[in-house]
């Protein structure tokens, strides 16, 4: 592995990634992985990430690109604090995943992959998060809240807004 | 070779089993619609274009469609290319592929041969159905050669494909998903690989298009073309130019399986531009000034009848120009125009080549070596399309993974991922790191003498009766015995080196090592890159050097030097120049580009570039190959030989006047020097076939393209050398593969008519590939070995060892002035080792001055951790050191501070 002296990851994360490469029979299999795990500590994948991950796996920088491009999930400008990630697919398209989206872009006032101006809260529409059984859903970072209705939402952002909601890493 | 019989459409036909249905159909001369598959990249199964239907006996009515790129061709198989289910299939493909397309064919650079649109036609997809907006893309800007127009793009990754597995480049990629897939850089910026062109051809539509060609468009059908044959290197590549209006338009590859295949490096493909730079000379100059033809001849044949001539030739000159001048000044006055000591090396590779028993391989058994050594050569700089080929040799090896699991060397993806990173082996001892340093097994980077003395220690690790090395420190014998292992155990072992470190030691050390292996008997191949395009020719006719030439200015009276195409202020320290020059009364030169030389000269006469002229030219390998005229030039522009003919028929001579043709002139040389015997047989000759045209049939504006000078319809200029016409008619009969002026077939607009010319796809040309090889190891075992091993390098106090680095843009004489290229030169700099420029207080982008024999000189300086010790790295054929001959030692002194008489440390 090309040695790492400044990282710009957190000690704990840095010495998981040194494991991370570790474990599989050719390193950059470790790339997804890694690129998400930064994404959750920086808030995004920064040049900086890219450079970093790109040195740990012994690739080009492109190559981490060509990668990270390909995936939905992987973003390359930060989002706000709380990401509201609304499922509009099947089931809680059928359910009124639709009514809950544009009910966020009214409230939050910002549209799909924006953030507002406070930078508190950012929108994303996204596919199926397995929550089907409980459509309509939408995850805000990694905490899940079903069985939605406009009111719901409503008191939901208004909790985190206040700083009361849950904040899953 | 096996042969399987398949059925097609019910029809028994004979193939190769080794092969995919793709493959054996269109080498059938089926029409089979293609988009990701290439035959250099192999199948992948991406495009879904080439479906056809397999049934699994003769009763079986309902088959299953397959991609016939993807299945073998194994004895029995039945397929259906007609049925019309596969049939609406894949005119379904095309309709899906189409439906992002701008359709912007009229503006569209690749329209008129555009392989998207061969193959729309081919599948019958005429009507456009889907009605909404397309995906648009920014595009890039990828530098002076390569155009990105991305919205034309249809996903099938040939591109990326080629420029990162098969080119090994990294700075092309895919982004993003689904249909906003984005082939290009990260950011803007100049393509980094030395084949990026072959973009132009690998990408099936208009995605990737010669930017060269936009400042002066033409459509493939509007060009005039020739076969012809890059001047920019040694390897000989062949390519096809094209003409309009009486300019050189463009440069694409010409298929030749044993030289350069499918590809070209951008030097090749781009370096053409030369032609029309602003030094060319296009009218006789009399004493600077221009003059008419007859006025030129006068002087000339005044000149000539005072006698006393000598000539001067050159390695980027034909054949039958330096034959003509050998002819005008006899033999005993012409001299080969190359530096004393390259023209040393290049005998020494010569003879090695003709009195040892190592074969000179071509290009394409290059790439089926399974392992390499390469001895002193940076062959991406030297030789680009060595180097390619180079790349895929280690993949030979390792293939023998895939074969032994029974998966097919054309099913790509399958094959690499079995494969992953293992590569063949492939060592190379260079003065510096090369390019292909990222796919060795192992690298040396060291001096010339040292390099030498690794590879005699090589041969003696191979064999034990080769003179030992003496003082070899135990690395190297460790590593000289790994690699001397690696070259024993290969079934094809081949050994690269050239005169690129202008040491005599490593093309013996190469021969050694190639001999040596030879002596145990494996069958081994030993490849020397040529500096020139014809130097491998010139060494041939056995002229003395340079120096000779001098000399005999001082020892007897001269009063004409001739120099053929040549620059001898490259070739030369300008005061040995100035001497030459000074010596004699007249100076008459004959170039196509405005140097020194000219200037200097009384009479200049404006000779024909490879466009312009028919001639043949000698490769690395020692083949000897034709090009032909582009054009007519409308000036007085014309073949040097023929100028030389011309005046010394005026001038009353005698000996020349036996020839008046091409063909009559090779068979003078063939007659007169044995080495040439074959020359003949380079290319059928005028009489032996009927009219080809060199204009495509849809050749538009014949008859007004001149309106504005003369209403009537000018008669086509004659071709007195070849079967090339200026026109448009062919005669019957068919097109001998030497003289197939483009490549085009009914359907097949695209560069990918080529298949409709191969007796199998990727294999030979129909009729055999052109040239002929003129020299054949010796069968007699009289070869010696070498003893003269130079002592280790010792790095002087106070002085470096300046040796060239070579640059694909910058090294090479007349692609620096092609207007894409010109903008993508190095600038003089001189390289140091990091540890050494701290000694003379040196530090990366600052200056340095320099003392090479009397002269100083101020350079930026590039630190480089690769050169070593003792070693500093001055970029070669750059001006104005383009007349120093290195390697020699120089002085180093920062800026401000004066030259003491021992140096500065």
């Amino acid at each position: 592995m090309s040695a790492v002296t400044n990282t710009i990851f957190s000690p704990e994360l840095a010495a998981r990634f040194d494991k991370l490469v570790t474990l599989y029979p050719v390193k950059r299999s470790a790339l997804i992985p890694m690129l998400l795990y930064a994404q959750d500590e920086v808030g995004y994948v920064s040049d900086a990430v890219v450079h970093e991950i790109a040195q740990r796996l012994d690739l080009f920088e492109l190559d981490v690109r060509n990668v990270l491009s390909y995936y939905s999930m992987l973003r390359t400008k930060p989002a706000g604090k709380y990401n509201v990630q609304v499922c509009t697919n099947i089931s809680c398209m059928l359910r009124g995943g639709y009514e809950i989206l544009d009910h966020c872009k009214a409230k939050l006032g910002i549209g799909h992959k924006e953030v507002t101006a406070d930078k508190l809260f950012s929108l994303e529409e996204v596919e199926c998060i397995g929550a089907c059984c409980w459509a309509p859903a939408m995850q805000v970072n990694y905490d899940f809240h079903e069985d939605l209705t406009p009111a719901k939402v409503d008191q939901i952002l208004d909790d985190y807004a206040a700083g009361r909601g849950k904040d899953v890493k | 070779m096996t042969v399987a019989t398949i059925f097609i459409d019910n029809a028994p036909r004979e193939v190769n089993p080794k092969q995919n249905l793709l493959h054996v159909c269109l080498s059938l001369g089926y029409d089979l619609p293609y988009f990701c598959w290439h035959p250099a990249l192999g199948s992948v199964g991406a495009c879904r274009q080439c479906a056809v239907k397999q049934f699994r006996n003769e009763q079986d009515a309902t088959g299953k469609i397959v991609m016939a790129c993807m299945t073998p061709a194994a004895e029995g198989t039945r397929i259906s290319i007609a049925d019309p289910e596969v049939v609406a299939f894949r005119a379904g493909v095309i309709q899906g592929l189409m439906q992002n397309h701008p359709h912007d064919c009229p503006v569209c650079d690749e329209g008129g041969e555009c392989h998207l649109q061969d193959m729309t036609v081919m599948t019958g997809h005429r009507q456009r159905v889907y009605s909404f907006g397309k995906r648009t893309f920014r595009n890039q800007y990828l530098g002076p050669l390569v155009n990105h127009e991305m919205n034309r793009c249809i996903q099938c990754q040939r591109c990326v494909r080629f420029y990162r597995e098969y080119a090994g480049g990294h700075d092309l990629n895919a982004f993003h998903l689904r249909d906003s897939i984005f082939y290009g850089r990260h950011e803007d910026g100049v393509l980094e690989s030395e084949f990026s062109g072959n973009l132009v051809e690998i990408c099936p539509t208009g995605v990737f298009t010669d930017a060269t060609l936009k400042h002066h468009y033409s459509r493939k059908w509007d060009l005039q073309m020739a076969p012809s044959i890059c001047v920019h290197c040694g390897l000989g590549c062949n390519i096809t130019a094209g003409e309009r209006y009486g300019t050189l338009r463009r440069v694409v590859n010409r298929y030749n399986h044993e030289v350069n295949g499918y590809f070209l490096c951008d030097r090749g493909r781009f370096g053409y531009e030369f032609v029309e730079s602003s030094l060319r000379i296009r009218h006789p100059l009399v004493d600077g000034k221009p003059a008419t033809r007859s006025e030129a001849l006068e002087r000339f044949g005044a000149v000539l009848r005072k006698g006393a001539v000598i000539g001067v030739g050159s390695p980027r000159a034909s054949l039958e120009s330096n034959f003509a001048l050998r002819a005008l000044a006899g033999p005993d006055h012409f001299f080969a125009g190359v530096p004393d000591e390259e023209s040393r090396l290049i005998s020494a590779m010569v003879r090695i080549l003709r009195d040892g028993p190592a074969r000179s391989p071509s290009l394409d058994e290059v790439e089926h070596s399974d392992a390499v050594f390469v001895l002193g050569e940076d062959l991406t700089n030297v030789a680009p399309i060595m180097a390619l080929r180079l790349r895929q040799s280690v993949r030979q090896a390792p293939m023998r993974l895939a074969a032994g699991l029974h998966i097919p060397e054309w099913l790509d993806h399958a094959v690499r991922e079995t494969v992953q990173d293992a590569k063949g082996p492939l060592f190379i001892a260079s003065p510096y790191a090369t390019k292909l340093d990222d796919i060795a097994t192992a690298t040396y980077h060291a001096s010339p003498d040292d390099l030498a003395r690794l590879g005699f220690a090589i041969a003696h690790a191979i064999d034990a009766t080769a003179p030992e090395v003496i003082a070899l420190s135990p690395e190297l014998e460790t590593m000289a015995a790994k690699i001397a292992a690696a070259l024993r155990g290969a079934q094809h072992p081949l050994v690269v080196a050239g005169a690129s470190c202008r040491n005599r030691g490593v093309i013996e050390a190469a021969g050694q090592i190639a001999w040596a292996l030879c002596k145990v008997g494996s069958p081994a191949s030993l490849s020397f890159t040529m500096p020139e395009c014809n130097s491998f020719g010139l060494a041939l006719m056995e002229a003395p050097p340079l120096s000779e030439a001098l000399r005999t200015v001082r020892s007897e009276p001269v009063s004409t030097l001739i120099v053929l195409e040549n620059d001898l202020f490259r070739r030369a320290p300008a005061n040995e120049v100035t001497s030459l020059l000074r010596g004699v009364q007249h100076l008459i030169v004959l170039d196509h580009l405005g140097n020194p030389t000219t200037d200097a000269a009384e009479l200049v006469l404006p000779a024909g570039t490879f466009a312009e002229s028919d001639g043949t030219l000698v490769n690395n390998e020692g083949r000897a190959q034709r090009f032909f005229q582009v054009l007519n030039p409308s000036t007085d522009v014309q073949e040097s030989w023929r100028w030389l003919h011309e005046v010394s028929v005026a001038a009353g001579s005698k000996s020349m006047e036996r020839w008046e043709d091409l063909d009559d002139l090779t068979a003078t040389i063939a007659k007169e020097i044995a080495a040439f015997g074959a020359l003949p047989k380079v290319a059928p000759p005028r009489s032996a076939v009927g009219k080809i045209a060199r204009e495509p049939s849809r050749y538009s504006g014949r008859t007004a393209m001149l309106a504005n000078i003369s209403v009537h319809e000018p008669r086509p200029p004659q071709d007195p050398d070849s079967s090339l016409a200026f026109s448009m008619e062919s005669g019957p009969g068919p097109v001998p593969s030497s003289l197939i002026p483009f490549f085009w077939a009914p359907g097949w607009n695209s560069v990918q008519a080529v298949n409709k010319f191969q007796s199998e796809i990727g294999g030979a040309l129909r009729g055999g590939d052109p040239g002929v090889r003129l020299i054949e190891p010796s069968r007699e075992s009289v070869w010696q070995y070498f003893s003269a091993i130079p002592p280790a390098f010792k790095s002087r106090s106070g002085e470096w060892l300046l040796i060239p680095v070579f640059h694909i843009f910058g090294s090479e004489e007349l692609s620096r002035h092609a207007q894409g290229i010109s903008q993508l030169l190095p600038r003089p700099y001189l390289a140091l080792n990091p540890a050494e420029a701290s000694l003379v207080g040196a530090k990366a982008g600052g200056r340095i001055k320099i003392l090479i024999e009397d002269s100083q000189f101020e350079l930026e300086i590039m630190l480089r951790a690769d050169l070593p010790r003792g070693v500093a790295g001055l970029p070669a054929g750059l001006p104005p050191f383009d007349g120093i001959q290195l390697p020699l030692f120089c002085k180093l002194a920062s800026v401000g501070t004066e030259f003491s008489a021992r140096g500065v440390l």
